[in-house]
Parts: C-alpha cells; structure tokens; sequence
C-alpha cells in the first residue's frame, strides 16, 4: 500500500478531522484539525503499520494564531512509506496529548520541544528539560528569543550573558532593506550593551 | 618475671549477638542504593554525556541518561543564515564524520529545491565515495575507543592509523582535515585532484589488511567475545520503538537501510550488502561495523572504476549544477558578463531562492538517519530546520538498556551505541 492510500485511509477513519493530503517533492502530508485528537490519530496511524517514528518537530509561527505547529514523521519500516502529520496549537493552550504510549522513541522527542519551545505534552511522565538545564527560564527556539541570547538573573550556572554578535556568525536577513539594516553587527540584541559598531550609527 | 596479660574471653551468648549485629548492618547497607553520577567528563563516555546511574552493589538498578552539554542552538543558528552559510555548521555535528553530514545536508536543500535527483553523475559519485570514506572513518573511530575502553588498547593504534590517512584523502580533496565543508548546494567545491582515485585505491589496498588484522585481534578474542556477547540486547521490537537507526538498528535484525530502502545519489547503480545481527546485543553491533567498513570498501572500489571520468576528469564532466540560480558562476565569467556577475551578486548576497514548502530527508550516516526538516517560507533563509540527530534517538534507549547490567558493562554498552555528542546536542 502506498503512503497515499494509507493517508486516504486515515482520512476515511476520521473524515472531517483531517484535511486532504497534500503532496510536495514526493511526501505526503495530513493536517489534523484538532491537536487534541493527535493520539487516537496516531495510535491507528501504528496500526495500519507505520511503526517507527522518526521524528517529532515544532514551528513556531510568531505573529500567527494558533501559533504552533507540530510535525509528525511516520514511517513503516516493512514497506518504507512514509507520512507527515501536522497539527496547530494555540499559544494560550501550548499543550497537546502526548504520543509516547504509541511509540516509546517520542519520550526525548517531546521532552525536546518542551524546552526548545515551551509546548507541553499532556500524559507525559518525565516532561522536563533536556538539552538546556534545570531552571533555565526561557525557550530559545521561539521566534521571540534573539539569536544573541537573554541575560538571566540566575546565578553563574552557566553563560546566562548575552552574546555578542561582533565576531560571531555572521547573521544576513532577507530583505529589500539597506545592507545596513541588513548587517547584523548593527542589529543591538535586547538588553545588550550598544557595541562599538552601534556607536557608529549613532554618530552619522 | 613473667608478665600476666587479662584476655576478656566473651561468653558464647555475646559473641552470637555481636556477630548478628554485624550481620544486620551488612544486610542494611546492601538494601541501600547508591547514585554514582558518570560524566560528564568521562573517558568512557566519548564526550559530555552525563549518566546519573543507581546502584546495587554492582548491579546498575537506573540508569538516567543527561544530554546537552555541548547544545550550541544549530538549530536556532540555522533560521539566521542562508543556506550556503549553514554548511559550515554540518561539520560540527558529527565530527567524525563530516563529509558524510555535508553530503546529508546538502541533499535536503536539494530536496527542497527539486535538484537531488539531478546532480551530475561525476558529482554523486565522489559523494558517495565521501559518504563511504566517512563511514569508514567514523566506525574506527567508533571501533578504537570502544575497543579501549574494554582493555584492548592495540586496536586503537591500528585504525588511528588507518584514520589518519582518510584524513589525507579529505584533505587532498577539500583542503581540510577535520571540518570539510566539501558540498556545496547544487554539486561540490571543486573536483578532486586527479592522483586522488589512484590514492583511494592505494588506501583500500592498505585498509583491507589493517582490518583483517582487527579482525583476528578481536572477532575471535575470548575475553572480548566474552565481555560483547549477551550484553546489552536490543529486540528487533525495541529497536523500532526507541526510533534506533543506522548499525544500532541493523544490528537488531531489521533490514533497513536507506542507501538500499530509499536510495539516493547513485547508490542504486551500486553492490553491495547490508550486514544484519542477530539478537542485537554489543557483539552483534560490533559485528554489523566490522562488516559495513568491508561493504564500504566494496562500494568505493566500484566507484573508482566507475567514476565518470575516470580519476583525472579528462573529459571535464561537471560536479556541480550548471545553474546560476543555484551554483556560484565560474570566477572568469562573473568578470567579464552581466548575466554571471548578477547571479553572483544574489547568491552571496540573498542566499539561493528555495520555494516555500517542507521537506525531509534522511540521510544514512555513520551514526544512522541524519535527517533534515526543512520548513521554507521562500527566500534564501529556512523558517526552520530541524536536525533528526541519530545520536540524540540512540541514546534515549539507555534508560531501558543499562539496568541489570554491571558497572563495568557501561563502556561496553557504550562504547557499542557508537554516538557522538557534538551531534546529540546539536
């Protein structure tokens, strides 16, 4: 069975809930209307043999209502189709049920968005940080967050300065703005110190 | 005169009672678990994972796995910078294998842009001699401190040797030992050099002895059979559900490889085997890596006859898309024509203009499925790119793996996942 047809059977088993597949470059994708419903999605998603979940991703789309979308990657080993699954949830929620009863694999996945970008997973046992640390107050994957980093009022655990951008990667936006807006070593992070190129700026 | 010493002979009853007593306080402290925390700097480890380890007696009661040590926020880096500047940062993220993590993320954009099934044959080939060059390199690695770890120290000699001269070959192709930077969206830096063919083979000349000398060092070594065997097993079931992949995976018994399942650049036009354990326990991944170096050195002896070609490109086959939307034009014409000089300007400027859309690829790695989400909102910027990271998903099994096992099988268990932290933490 092909990953269309799968994805038609999923969306014969729920109807309106899931909205029809769409094709890009070869991969199918399914938009599920109602996070809340993501388990059951799931869950009969294994039994029509997409066994192996080979990822779980969060977008955040800053400026947007619902503002996030999570992305589910299926994949059936015995046949090798696979299959996107998508679902938005609002910021004032931010919490959506946890697949990891389906597939144990999801345990890090989630607990990975959870820090990235501060979505929680209903149902999960072990939701807590895992690569920035315990106590840490923010989630640097949102949009919101700059690339520079926030300053912290937390003890020295670790660098809870901001970095500065003078030296560091240089960051290009695209835009039909001046090369000046573009230019991030003019771009003065929140809270940081004006830099000496900000001095610059000032003086012309 | 003779001295006369009082010896207090205990009645019968007290010493019962003392005995007892002692007897008690060792039954108190054996039901008591210890916590010993492992990392995160720990030789044995092969980076910064931290492991909160519950012990009893010997016996490893829980185990508690603490990545992130080494996050730099690739991810978040990545929304800030076109495309072409990202390449950079695929170094960094398996470090024993860069050139195999270049051609994975190269071929994502491609994805996204439609050209991954179009590159020109010379191009996929020295790709995938990279990829495999990689893999070799990666699994000694692997091989030399898992080895060392359990006490055979000699091994570790051998494929550092052996590494080193992959090294020269990365070298003599991209310039640069350890961070590559070999891709580029849409083909390759530039050609290999013409002697680098008749090098590969010199390499694979040497390499076949050096791993049949690994072999009979090890295969069949009792202490090391011993201490492998049993250890450490994986159930084809398990691995599924944990997400394993690459050797991990195989080494479970399940068949899948995605230079055989999905099959991208020119792996199709290529023989070779995919090596598979049994029931998945540490001797069986050593096993799956020993016989992948052997399939890689099939695979590169078949590109080297096949190259398009042939090794000194006397016929000038390109190695990268000719298309100036997406490749630098050739320096000579951005000098002289309008039309080359312009495509320049937007390339280095703007970064390559990818449609919006999402894509993922996976990418065999070393490590297993290094894959790439990429959420394109248009322009030369991804909204958002994700790194599948095979490390992050093999470790999470070690909750499930370590208990029961000994203290001194943790290296083993280990040293057998063969991760890499630079690529867990991302």
């Amino acid at each position: 069975m092909s990953a269309l047809e799968s994805a038609n059977q999923i969306k014969a088993k729920f109807g309106d809930l899931v909205a029809e597949p769409t094709e890009f470059r070869g991969e199918i994708t399914l938009i599920i209307a109602d996070a809340e419903k993501i388990f059951e999605v799931c869950h009969f998603a294994k039994q029509i043999g997409f066994d192996y979940l080979v990822d779980i991703t969060s977008v955040d789309n800053y400026g947007q209502d619902p503002r996030w979308t999570v992305v589910y990657h299926l994949r059936s080993i015995v046949d090798g189709k696979e299959i996107r699954l998508k679902t938005e949830v609002s910021e004032e929620k931010s919490e959506l049920p946890s697949v990891l009863p389906v597939w144990r694999t999801a345990n890090w996945h989630e607990r990975e968005i959870y820090d990235m970008m501060g979505i929680r997973f209903a149902g999960h046992p072990d939701l807590r940080r895992i690569l920035m640390w315990e106590g840490y107050p923010y989630h640097p994957l949102r949009k919101d967050f700059p690339l520079a980093g926030k300053p912290t009022d937390l003890p020295e655990i670790a660098f809870t300065r901001v970095t500065p951008m003078e030296g560091g990667p240089f960051v290009t936006l695209p835009s039909s703005d001046e090369a000046v807006a573009r230019e991030p070593r003019v771009r003065t992070p929140e809270g940081a110190e004006p830099g000496i190129s900000d001095q610059r700026l000032v003086k012309k | 005169m003779a001295q006369v010493q009082d010896i207090e002979i205990r009645d019968s009853a007290a010493r019962t009672a003392a005995a007892a007593e002692e007897l008690q306080e060792m039954q108190d402290m054996q039901g008591e678990k210890m916590v010993l925390n492992m990392g995160p700097s720990h030789p044995a480890t092969h980076g910064v994972l931290r492991i909160v380890l519950e012990l009893d007696g010997e016996i490893i009661t829980k185990a508690d796995p603490d990545v992130g040590y080494l996050h730099r926020g690739d991810e978040k880096i990545a929304e800030n910078m076109t495309y072409t500047q990202f390449i950079p940062y695929t170094d960094r993220l398996d470090y024993l294998a860069p050139l195999a993590s270049n051609v994975a993320y190269a071929l994502s954009v491609e994805k996204l842009l439609g050209i991954h099934e179009k590159l020109p044959p010379r191009c996929q080939y020295i790709r995938v001699m990279c990829c495999e060059l990689a893999r070799i390199s990666s699994h000694l690695l692997g091989l030399g401190a898992f080895a060392m770890d359990t006490g055979a120290v000699t091994v570790f000699l051998l494929t550092f040797t052996e590494r080193e001269k992959i090294y020269n070959l990365a070298e003599a192709a991209s310039g640069a030992r350890l961070t590559n930077s070999y891709t580029r969206i849409g083909g390759l830096m530039r050609d290999v050099p013409p002697d680098w063919c008749a090098q590969v083979r010199q390499f694979l000349k040497e390499f076949a002895v050096a791993l049949a000398e690994a072999h009979t060092l090890l295969t069949r070594n009792r202490i090391w059979v011993d201490r492998l065997r049993d250890l450490g097993v994986v159930s084809k079931e398990m691995a599924i559900d944990y997400g394993l992949s690459g050797p991990n995976l195989r080494g479970s018994g399940v068949n899948w490889d995605l230079r055989k399942n999905q099959p991208y650049l020119c792996y199709k036009d290529l023989d070779f085997d995919v090596a598979l354990g049994s029931i998945g326990d540490c001797y069986d991944r050593y096993l799956v890596r020993m016989e992948e170096m052997k399939q890689s050195m099939r695979i590169l002896e078949q590109c080297v006859n096949k190259i398009p070609g042939g090794g000194e490109n006397k016929s000038k086959e390109p190695v990268s898309i000719e298309d100036g939307k997406i490749t630098l034009p050739p320096k000579q014409k951005v000098m002289t024509s309008m039309e080359e000089l312009i495509h320049q300007f937007m390339l280095v400027t703007e970064g390559i203009n990818c449609p919006p859309g999402e894509t993922y690829f996976g990418h065999e790695n070393p490590k297993g499925e290094l894959g790439f989400y990429i959420n394109s909102k248009g322009g030369g910027v991804p909204y958002r790119l994700k790194i599948r990271a095979p490390s992050f998903i093999n470790l999470s099994i070690l909750g499930e793996l370590m208990p029961g096992a000994m203290i001194s099988d943790v290296p083993v268990i280990l040293g057998s996942l063969d991760f890499v932290m630079g690529e867990s933490d991302r």
